[in-house]
C-alpha cells in the first residue's frame, strides 16, 4: 500500500512538474501570473511535498523490509541494523534517482515559496526551467527505474548483505554529492531563466548565490570524502586516481568555484554577467555529464556500478535536451545581454576574472583527459589517460591561479594599483623563493612537489593579509569564509605536496619475529594469523609499530578472500600521527615462509582532507554571511516600502 | 564576437556524437589485458599435480593454438566453468592450466572430482605468471597462438554460450 503511494505521488509529482512548465511558460509569454500562469509557484511547492512523500514511502519499505518490494528484495535483508536499512534505500540507481529528484523538488519548492527579489517574469522563468530538467528526471524514473515494482510473488529473504556497502561513510558519500548537483540544477535554472527574460542583474546573482554556495560546499565535502576512502579502502596508497569517477566529481566542482566567485562579482559589482551565465549552465552541465559517464558505462572504471547502456541513453537524451537547448539558448542570447561594468586589469575584479579563466583551464584539461579515451575509442585505440598528463598539465594553471589567489583579496574594487600593496607582493614573493629553498635543502627531491610545498606556505601566510588592518569583531561572516576556505586549500596543497615529496615505501618480506622499518617508524611482525568473517577468509599480521623507538602499537592489516564472487581484497591499517600517517597492507606468503609487507609513511597526508574541510567549512560561513546579509537587506527594503507607503498615504 | 557564442554548443555537439556513437557499441565492461597482441613473457612452472606436467613459456612456441586456463581449486567459479573447459577439449582444444596458490592434493581432488580437460598444469604460488600476462583474477582465459602470442583474453568463469566464440578466437589463432 504505501509503495503504490509513494509512486502514485511521484506520477502526481511529475504532473505538477508538468504544470509548473506550462504555468511559467505561459506566464512569461503573457507577461502577468493569472489562471494557470500563476499556478508554477503553488505547483512547484506541492511537487516538492510530493516528491518528499514519495521517498519517505520508500524509507518507509526499506525500513519494514517489505520483501514484495523488487528493490528491497533485490537490495535489502531482514537482519540488517535498521541504519543501513535506510541507506540501502539510496545505495541503489533507482533509489538514488529518487533521492536526486525528491532533493531537486525540494529545492524547487524552496525557491517559489522565499525567493521574492526577481521581476515576477525572471522567477516564473526560471520556475519553468526547474520544472522542465525536473520532468525529464521524473521520466527517466518513473519509465525505466521505477523504484517501487512489485514482484510477482513476495521474495522470502533480500538478497542484499553487501558488507562493502554497509559502511557508514559509503551511505552518506553519494547523497552528499546528490546534493551537490541539484544545488547546480538550481542555478542552471536562474541562469536559464535570466537567458530567457534578458534580465541579469545583482538581484539574480544574489538570489543564485546560496545555492552555488551550498552546492559547493557538499561537491567539496563529497570529494574529500570520497578521497579518504579510495585512500583507506583500496589499499594502494593513492589518495587521487584521476579515475573517470573521481573527474566527474572534481569538473562540477571546479565549475562551482569558478561560478561563485564570478557570481559575487556580479551582486557586488554587476560585472561578468555573460561569464556568470555561461558558468552556471556549464557546472550543471559538468554534473550531468558525470552522471552519464558512471552510469552509462561508456569509459572503464575502478568503481564497479551497475552499469545500463539504456539508462545511459537515456541520461544522454536528457544531457541533449537540456545542455543542448541550453547552449542553444546561450548562442542566441549572450550577444543581446550587455557584459555590465568595467574595471581595470589591476582590481579585485580582474584577478577573480584571471582565476576564473585558470579554473576553466584546469577544467578544460581534465574534461579533455577524461572523454580523451571515448574519442579515441571511436578509431579503435584503447588508451588510458592518467598521473603522467593530468599532474603537470593541470599544474601549469593552478601555480599561477594560487599566485593571483593571494594577490587577488589585498586589491580593491574597480581599479586599484600594485604599488599600494607592493609590501604584501614583497612578503608573497620571498615566503616562496625561502619557501623553495627551505625545503629543496632539507629534503630535495622533485621540483612540482617543492614548488607545491612553498606555494601552500605562502598561501597560508597570504590568506590572512585581508584581515590586516581590519577591525575583526566587525568583520563580515562571508569574509571569514573566504579567509578560511582559501586558508584550507593551502592545507589542503601541502598535504598533497607533502605526501608526493617525502613519503617513503617500503615493500619488505619478513619471518614472524623481522621488523623493518619505514621512515620514522619500525614494525615488528609479531604472529600471522587466519581469521574468519561471514563470507570471506582472511590471513591477518599482527605486528606492533614503534615511531621513533616508542612504545609498540598493535596493528594488525589483513588480506582477504572472499568467496562468491572469488575475490582477494586487503583491508589495510593506518595509525595516525598529527605529523603524518603509517600504512600498512598485508600481502602473501612468500615461498620461504616469510610474509610480503606494503608500508608507507606518509607525513602530513591528512593535511589533504583536513584542508578540504576547511575550504567546506569557509563555504559554510560564506552561505551563513551571505543570507544574514540578504535578510538584512530584505528588511531594510521593507522598512523602506511601508515608509514610502506612509509618505505617499500622508 | 557573435560567432564565439556558438562555440560551446559546437563542442557539445561534438561530445554529444561521440558518446551516443560509443553506446551504440558493443562494450566489454572489463579492462582487457594490454598484454594481447605481445608474447607470453618468460616463465617456468613447476607441475601442479602428479600426473601431468608443468609448464614453460617454450611449451607454446611449437606451432599450435592453444587456451590457457588460470584456475584455482579453491575457486568456486572454475567448479561452474569445469564442464565447459570439458566441451572444449572434446572440439579439440588443447588447454593449458595454471593453478594459483594450491595445493597438489586439493589440485588432484578437484581434477578428480570435476573432470580433467588439461593437458599440462603449472603450479603458480606467487601468482608471477597471472600477473606477468595481466590477469587479474581466476578463472581467466587466454587464446595463445602457435608463436606464444596472447590474442584472446575471457575473463571470468567460461558459460555454454562462451564456448562458440572461445573456438572460434582459437581456429583465428590458428591460421
Amino acid at each position: 500500500m504505501i509503495a503504490e503511494l509513494g509512486h502514485a505521488a511521484l506520477w502526481l509529482a511529475a504532473a505538477l512538474a508538468l504544470l509548473q512548465l506550462v504555468g511559467g511558460a505561459l506566464a512569461l509569454r503573457e507577461g502577468e501570473a493569472d489562471g494557470i500562469a500563476g499556478l508554477a509557484r503553488p505547483a512547484a511547492i506541492l511537487q516538492g511535498g510530493l516528491a518528499g512523500f514519495a521517498f519517505f514511502a520508500l524509507l518507509y519499505v526499506f525500513a519494514v523490509t517489505d520483501l514484495s518490494v523488487k528493490l528491497v528484495a533485490a537490495n535489502s535483508h531482514s537482519l540488517k541494523p535498521l541504519i543501513f536499512k535506510l541507506s540501502g534505500a539510496w545505495g541503489n540507481h533507482e533509489g538514488s534517482m529518487l533521492l536526486w529528484v525528491t532533493v531537486m523538488a525540494l529545492a524547487g519548492g524552496l525557491i517559489a515559496a522565499v525567493e521574492r527579489r526577481l521581476p515576477e517574469k525572471t522567477m516564473q522563468a526560471t520556475l519553468a526551467a526547474q520544472g522542465f530538467v525536473a520532468l525529464g528526471f521524473y521520466a527517466f524514473l518513473l519509465l525505466s527505474s521505477n523504484p517501487f515494482e512489485r514482484l510477482p510473488e513476495p521474495a522470502m529473504e533480500g538478497l542484499g548483505l553487501n558488507p562493502l556497502l554497509q559502511d557508514i561513510g559509503l551511505a552518506l558519500h553519494p547523497p552528499t554529492l546528490y546534493f551537490g548537483y541539484v544545488g547546480l540544477s538550481v542555478a542552471f535554472s536562474f541562469a536559464v531563466g535570466a537567458m530567457l527574460t534578458r534580465s541579469v542583474t545583482p538581484d539574480f546573482a544574489r538570489a543564485m548565490r546560496p545555492w552555488v554556495l551550498g552546492a559547493w560546499v557538499f561537491l567539496t565535502l563529497g570529494i574529500t570524502a570520497g578521497s579518504y576512502w579510495a585512500y583507506y579502502e583500496l589499499g594502494w596508497g593513492g589518495w587521487w586516481f584521476w579515475d573517470p569517477v573521481e573527474n566527474a566529481s572534481l569538473m562540477p566542482w571546479l565549475a562551482a568555484t569558478a561560478l561563485l566567485h564570478s557570481v559575487s562579482v556580479l551582486a557586488s559589482r554587476d560585472a561578468l554577467r555573460v561569464w556568470t551565465i555561461m558558468l552556471g549552465v556549464v557546472a550543471f552541465s559538468m554534473s550531468m555529464l558525470g552522471t552519464f559517464l558512471v552510469r552509462s558505462g561508456v569509459l572503464t572504471s575502478v568503481h564497479a556500478f551497475a552499469v545500463d547502456p539504456e539508462r545511459g541513453s537515456f541520461i544522454l537524451a536528457l544531457l541533449a535536451v537540456y545542455i543542448g537547448g541550453a547552449l542553444l539558448l546561450f548562442a542566441l542570447r549572450a550577444s543581446s545581454i550587455s557584459e555590465g561594468e568595467r574595471f581595470a586589469v589591476a582590481s579585485r575584479e580582474g584577478a577573480l576574472v584571471f582565476n576564473n579563466v585558470m579554473l576553466s583551464a584546469i577544467l578544460a584539461v581534465v574534461l579533455l583527459g577524461t572523454l580523451y579515451p571515448l574519442l579515441t575509442e571511436a578509431f579503435d585505440v584503447r588508451v588510458s589517460v592518467g598521473p603522467p598528463y593530468f599532474n603537470p598539465v593541470s599544474a601549469i594553471f593552478t601555480i599561477p591561479m594560487l599566485l593571483v589567489m593571494a594577490v587577488g583579496p589585498l586589491l580593491r574594487w574597480r581599479g586599484d594599483s600594485f604599488a599600494r600593496i607592493s609590501k604584501e607582493l614583497a612578503l608573497i614573493a620571498a615566503l616562496v623563493i625561502a619557501g623553495l629553498i627551505f625545503f629543496a635543502l632539507f629534503e630535495g627531491g622533485a621540483l612540482l612537489p617543492l614548488l607545491g610545498l612553498a606555494l601552500a606556505v605562502m598561501l597560508a601566510v597570504a590568506s590572512f593579509l585581508p584581515l590586516r588592518g581590519r577591525n575583526l569583531k566587525r568583520l563580515p561572516i562571508a569574509v571569514w569564509g573566504m579567509v578560511v576556505a582559501h586558508f584550507g586549500i593551502a592545507v589542503a596543497l601541502f598535504g598533497m605536496a607533502s605526501e608526493s615529496a617525502f613519503s617513503t615505501e617500503r615493500l619488505a618480506a619478513l619471518e614472524v619475529g623481522q621488523s623493518a622499518t619505514v621512515g620514522p617508524w619500525e614494525v615488528e611482525l609479531a604472529s600471522v594469523q587466519p581469521v574468519a568473517g561471514p563470507n570471506w577468509t582472511a590471513i591477518e599480521g599482527r605486528m606492533l609499530a614503534s615511531y621513533k623507538g616508542g612504545e609498540g602499537q598493535p596493528i594488525a592489516p589483513q588480506s582477504r578472500n572472499f568467496w562468491a564472487p572469488a575475490q582477494q581484497t586487503t583491508e589495510s591499517v593506518l595509525l595516525t600521527r598529527w605529523n603524518g600517517q603509517l600504512y600498512a597492507v598485508m600481502g602473501n606468503e612468500a615461498n620461504d615462509g616469510r610474509w610480503q609487507l606494503r608500508l608507507w609513511w606518509k607525513p602530513f597526508v591528512t593535511f589533504i582532507w583536513y584542508g578540504g574541510m576547511l575550504v567546506a567549512l569557509g563555504g559554510v560561513l560564506a552561505i551563513i554571511g551571505r543570507v544574514q546579509q540578504d535578510l538584512k537587506r530584505r528588511s531594510i527594503r521593507r522598512k523602506g516600502a511601508v515608509r514610502r507607503a506612509d509618505m505617499e498615504t500622508v | 564576437m557573435g560567432w564565439r557564442m556558438w562555440l560551446p554548443l559546437m563542442v557539445f555537439a561534438l561530445f554529444l556524437g561521440l558518446a551516443a556513437y560509443q553506446l551504440t557499441q558493443p562494450k566489454d565492461e572489463f579492462v582487457e589485458s594490454r598484454m594481447i597482441g605481445q608474447s607470453l613473457p618468460y616463465f617456468e612452472l613447476p607441475a601442479a599435480t602428479e600426473d601431468l606436467p608443468g609448464v614453460s613459456s617454450k611449451d607454446f612456441a611449437d606451432g599450435k593454438p592453444r587456451l590457457l586456463n588460470i584456475w584455482a581449486s579453491w575457486c568456486l567459479p572454475c567448479i561452474a566453468e569445469a564442464p565447459q573447459l570439458e566441451a572444449l577439449k572434446e572440439q579439440g582444444a588443447d588447454i593449458v592450466g595454471v593453478a594459483i596458490r594450491d595445493d597438489p592434493a586439493d589440485v588432484a581432488e578437484f581434477l578428480a572430482r570435476h573432470g580433467n580437460p588439461y593437458s599440462r598444469i603449472g603450479r603458480d604460488d606467487l601468482s608471477e605468471v597471472q600477473l606477468g600476462i595481466g590477469s587479474s583474477g581466476v578463472p581467466e582465459t587466454f587464446v595463445i597462438d602457435g608463436k606464444g602470442t596472447i590474442t584472446y583474453q575471457h575473463i571470468g568463469d567460461i558459460r555454454a554460450d562462451d564456448v562458440p566464440l572461445l573456438l572460434e578466437k582459437l581456429r583465428e589463432a590458428g591460421r
